[in-house]
């Protein structure tokens, strides 16, 4: 019952982030403007790493904690590279 | 470290999943949001849903499961819970700002000017210069 | 006590971080405080000063008050993305004046109104004290001056200032 319970749950809990994650595709290759693609990015890599932690409760093994940790980090400086590529990359100073 | 699924006891269970699909769902209607809403400024809250409850919940999940797993506690997925409420704050400001700046170097309309410093040093400054 | 750790806080926040991620051993403990003390210490070169907590207490209750108001206005943006266009809802800019100048303090305050779905934290003016941000569902500019100011503000100035 309790194995039930948790396959089912993590099955739906896995479909709606990869749903989540097509739509941030969706946005990312739509744009409009480039901060449109960079946000989009920065909910495509949040909803990869909360895949990551489904994925770990699925197999019962924390190694997937970790890679999740990593996919955090890396998308966190990306973005905040990106963003300021976005306020100085266009002006010549 | 693999567990089994059958030493779970069904009240942790039936709480991890809720968590879990509470987390999921959340991150779903930001995505949602992302792909839906008309402006980059509206846009700029859908993915705090994500990284608020979202990441939250399937945190919480992930933790009552593998502390009823192990049969003590887990608590490093707390970390990324942390992290993730952190790192938010200054990606999306960053953004944000350079959102703004970019807006305002095209004249796009519906942008709040920019507010003029008054600092007295400044003032200063541009008196000796004239 | 202050030669050894410039920054308890971090201090304290790394060595839990180290034994989170490797285990709760007393080995790992004391390479734990052995790490702390050592980037605590080489954090120094930078030269910001540690914030200084005046009450504890008041933390607990900014906390609850956060927790609370994420859950709410969770729920309250995931409602108003679901209804579509059938919902009027104006979002809008409102610039805010801040007391705060704690550089700890505003970085609380970012966080408190970025990890709360329907404010965006856009720009801040030192000068002038004064906090650009975004809101998702405005009804009323003096509603959301009054609650930053009342809810998240007062209790900073107690915890920092």
């Amino acid at each position: 019952m309790n194995v039930l319970i948790m396959q089912v749950a993590l099955f739906v809990a896995q479909s709606f982030l990869a749903i989540a994650m097509l739509f941030c595709t969706y946005r990312m290759a739509v744009g409009p403007r480039a901060q449109d693609r960079v946000l989009a990015l920065d909910g495509l890599y949040v909803c990869a790493m909360l895949q990551l932690l489904a994925f770990g409760v699925r197999t019962g093994n924390t190694l997937y904690f970790e890679a999740a940790l990593i996919i955090g980090m890396l998308g966190f400086v990306a973005t905040v590279a990106l963003a300021k590529f976005l306020m100085r990359g266009e002006v010549i100073e | 470290m693999s567990v089994a699924y059958a030493e779970v006891p069904l009240w942790a269970a039936i709480l991890s999943a809720a968590f879990i699909l509470l987390g999921a769902t959340l991150a779903l209607i930001g995505a949602f949001g992302l792909a839906r809403l008309g402006s980059f400024y509206d846009r700029i809250h859908a993915p705090t849903l994500a990284t608020s409850w979202g990441a939250g919940g399937m945190v919480m999940g992930s933790m009552i499961f593998f502390t009823a797993a192990a049969a003590r506690p887990v608590i490093h997925e707390i970390l990324i819970g942390v992290f993730v409420t952190v790192t938010t704050p200054v990606t999306l400001m960053m953004l944000g700002r350079a959102a703004i700046y970019r807006d305002r170097s095209d004249n796009n309309p519906g942008i709040p000017p920019i507010v003029k410093s008054d600092r007295p040093s400044e003032t200063d400054e541009n008196r000796a210069d004239a | 006590m202050r030669a050894i750790l410039p920054y308890p806080l971090l201090a304290a926040g790394l060595a839990f971080m180290w034994l989170a991620l490797s285990g709760f051993t007393p080995g790992h403990a004391i390479l734990a405080v052995l790490v702390a003390i050592g980037a605590s210490n080489a954090l120094r070169a930078l030269g910001e000063a540690s914030p200084r907590i005046r009450r504890f207490a008041a933390i607990t209750e900014l906390f609850g008050i956060v927790l609370y108001d994420i859950v709410r206005s969770n729920f309250a943006v995931a409602r108003i993305i679901l209804s579509g266009k059938r919902y009027q809802r104006n979002s809008g800019f409102i610039l805010v004046p801040i007391r705060l100048t704690n550089p700890s303090a505003l970085a609380v305050l970012s966080i408190v109104l970025t990890s709360t779905p329907g404010t965006a934290w856009l720009d801040y003016n030192s000068a002038r004290g004064t906090l650009l941000i975004h809101v998702f569902d405005l009804v009323d500019e003096a509603t959301w001056i009054d609650l930053i100011a009342n809810r998240y503000e007062r209790l900073l100035l107690e915890i920092f200032e």
